[in-house]
């Protein structure tokens, strides 16, 4: 390579070559100018075009596509009653809802790196999160303040719905899914409660349990129990407890049931309980208001 | 008066949510009633006036000919979504840093809390404890609640009120939810959250919890009271006054229901199944209200009592 240098020059003499160099780095340079001129306009370049698939510009188009090409947003439809956004008609408590179970997620999966579902630690390690941990408080306090504001933004959207008649026709199977959803709420805040480990929760849950052992027929207390065969070694508590009181094994299926499978469950209906209010035609108002003189006579079978 | 009983119940942690309850649930009952009236309001106007009704938009919210009926949900949705989840975690975010979640001692199956009280969403449950045994009140009534919300959608034969407020055209489904929700389990949250003290007894707010109170009321039961004593008399009474009951009851929100045109119509376009339902949904709700009255009032515990169980 060195022969055919063009100053005659062989060897590491050619290398060193001042005027090479120079046009060299000044090729250089034109070519970093030239290229990084993209990061000027960002939204063109190949990295970017392949994360967001769509152009987003000011166009309807463009903001259509933009909520119905995005994995998230993609349950919107890409556009909705002009009076639906409103806070007026929601009260956005379905909504706050869904974000406040994103939240408990969060913080939740965040509280289980510092917590062992075991009697012998379990109330130590919470006192560690309060007090070593950093931001550990406020971790549990966020957790635990969620866990009620939701359960309170369930009820508040149980009576919006109730209230604007929404869960009549379509929409009367998504009002059965929600029902679920009310029950699966409070059964993660319930079996929640009793994983601290301390009097609050251990006597909650043994007041809530005890209410088990009158279950009829599958309860050793309960109407007709004992006749089948019911004691507090086989009957529904038991199976509740993993033992006859609470202890070490009950707090661990409290552990399993709050931490994996209710929110398993919950989310499979979270996910239904979404799709079927867009399948059932959105959300259901506000509609015009419809006279009594207009109800079509009924369809009998 | 005892302001300091009522203040601790009142901001302990774990109140908070109840005591937030107090405000919500009136502030959004009235919320939503408000547009009700509203809009009851433009439908009067609209049955008045058949030409009105032909080209109005039927909404109270304004709308002139030429905007459009829907717009994008980017970004008109979208930012009101975001400002909700930016509000909801700066309230998380001082309620964490201002309120501690509580702690008690360690677990102790040795040393009973007085009063032990169920997380308070469960309050209206353990409150039931007072007026049914536990396998009514922790198992029947509870499912019963859950099926009857299920079962609302496919007994309520009413075809208006799809998508907006309103009170007039739904009074019956208003005011029977709204007596359940709010009467009932509201209130019974707020009875056990407030009044409930040690020994569940009743403590008015503001009366100093004595936790060697004792009351020497005694329990009775309907039967006693008629002078029937007999196990097979107690429980053919039992059944006769609660059969009585059922179908009293019955006939009585059968008169109710069908007192207006309106709702003689819906009943009208009812199946047997669904009225059937309605009506043993409501008898049963209703078992409450009436047990509680009896109880506080006449302190009778059983109605019904059989060597199975008792109501």
């Amino acid at each position: 390579m060195a022969e055919n240098s063009g100053n005659g020059k062989k060897g590491l003499a050619a290398l060193l070559d001042k005027e090479q160099i120079k046009a060299g780095l000044l090729a250089l340079r034109d070519k970093v100018k030239g290229d990084s001129k993209a990061f000027q306009q960002p939204t063109k370049t190949d990295l970017f075009k392949s994360v967001y698939r769509v152009k987003h510009d000011e166009t309807p188009r463009s903001r259509a596509l933009g909520v119905l090409t995005n994995v998230f947003l993609h349950l919107h439809p890409a556009k909705i009653n002009r009076d639906a956004v409103a806070y007026n008609y929601t009260w956005g408590m379905g909504g706050i809802t869904f974000y406040l179970f994103i939240v408990l997620t969060f913080t939740g999966t965040l509280l289980m790196f510092y917590y062992h579902p075991s009697k012998l630690i379990a109330f130590r390690d919470i006192l560690y999160l309060e007090h070593d941990v950093p931001y550990g408080k406020l971790l549990r306090n966020m957790h635990r303040w969620a866990a009620h504001l939701m359960i309170i933004t369930v009820w508040l959207h149980m009576f919006r719905v109730f209230l604007t008649g929404s869960y009549k026709k379509p929409r009367e199977f998504n009002w059965v899914v929600g029902v679920i959803l009310l029950l699966l709420t409070h059964l993660l805040s319930f079996t929640g409660y009793l994983l601290p480990d301390d009097q609050l929760g251990f006597w909650a849950v043994t007041v809530g349990t005890n209410m088990a052992r009158a279950t009829p027929l599958l309860g050793h207390e309960g109407p007709l129990g004992p006749e089948l065969g019911m004691t507090a070694f086989n009957d529904v508590r038991f199976a509740l407890l993993g033992g006859s009181i609470v202890d070490s094994n009950a707090l661990l299926r409290s552990y399993i049931w709050h931490c994996i499978a209710i929110p398993i469950i919950i989310s499979t209906f979270l996910v239904v309980h979404f799709w079927r209010v867009r399948k059932d035609g959105g959300i259901s108002g506000p509609a015009p208001v419809m006279l009594e003189s207009e109800i079509k006579p009924e369809r009998k079978f | 008066m005892d302001w300091h009983q009522l203040w601790e119940i009142a901001v302990a942690p774990d109140n908070v949510p109840i005591t937030a309850l107090l405000f919500l649930v009136p502030f959004y009952a009235w919320y939503g009633l408000r547009q009700a009236f509203a809009n009851d309001r433009l439908i009067a106007q609209l049955e008045a006036n058949p030409e009105m009704a032909k080209t109005h938009h039927r909404k109270v919210q304004p709308w002139k000919p030429g905007w459009a009926k829907e717009i994008h949900v980017w970004p008109f949705l979208l930012r009101i979504e975001l400002l909700a989840t930016i509000i909801v975690t700066i309230i998380l975010m001082v309620w964490s840093i201002t309120l501690n979640a509580p702690l008690e001692e360690p677990a102790n199956p040795n040393l009973t809390m007085n009063p032990a009280k169920a997380p308070w969403y469960f309050l209206g449950l353990q409150e039931m404890l007072v007026y049914f045994d536990p396998w009514m009140a922790g198992v029947v009534l509870p499912s019963l609640i859950l099926v009857g919300l299920a079962a609302i959608p496919y007994i309520d034969a009413n075809p208006l009120g799809t998508g907006y407020y309103t009170f007039r055209q739904r009074k019956w489904a208003i005011l029977t939810f709204i007596f359940g929700f709010i009467g009932l389990w509201v209130s019974m949250v707020i009875i056990g959250t407030f009044i409930r003290g040690p020994g569940w007894l009743w403590f008015w707010p503001g009366v100093t919890w004595d936790h060697n109170r004792l009351v020497f009321e005694a329990n009775r039961d309907l039967p006693d009271l008629v002078g029937i004593t007999s196990s097979a008399g107690r429980s053919i009474f039992g059944a006769l006054v609660m059969g009585i009951y059922f179908f009293g009851c019955g006939y009585g929100f059968h008169k109710l229901f069908t007192m207006n045109e309106f709702n003689r119509k819906i009943y009208q376009r009812m199946n047997v199944f669904q009225y059937v339902t309605l009506q043993a949904l409501l008898i049963l709700m209703m078992l409450l209200p009436v047990k509680i009255l009896i109880k506080l009032v006449f302190r009778i515990k059983y109605i019904w009592i059989t060597p199975y169980f008792n109501i």
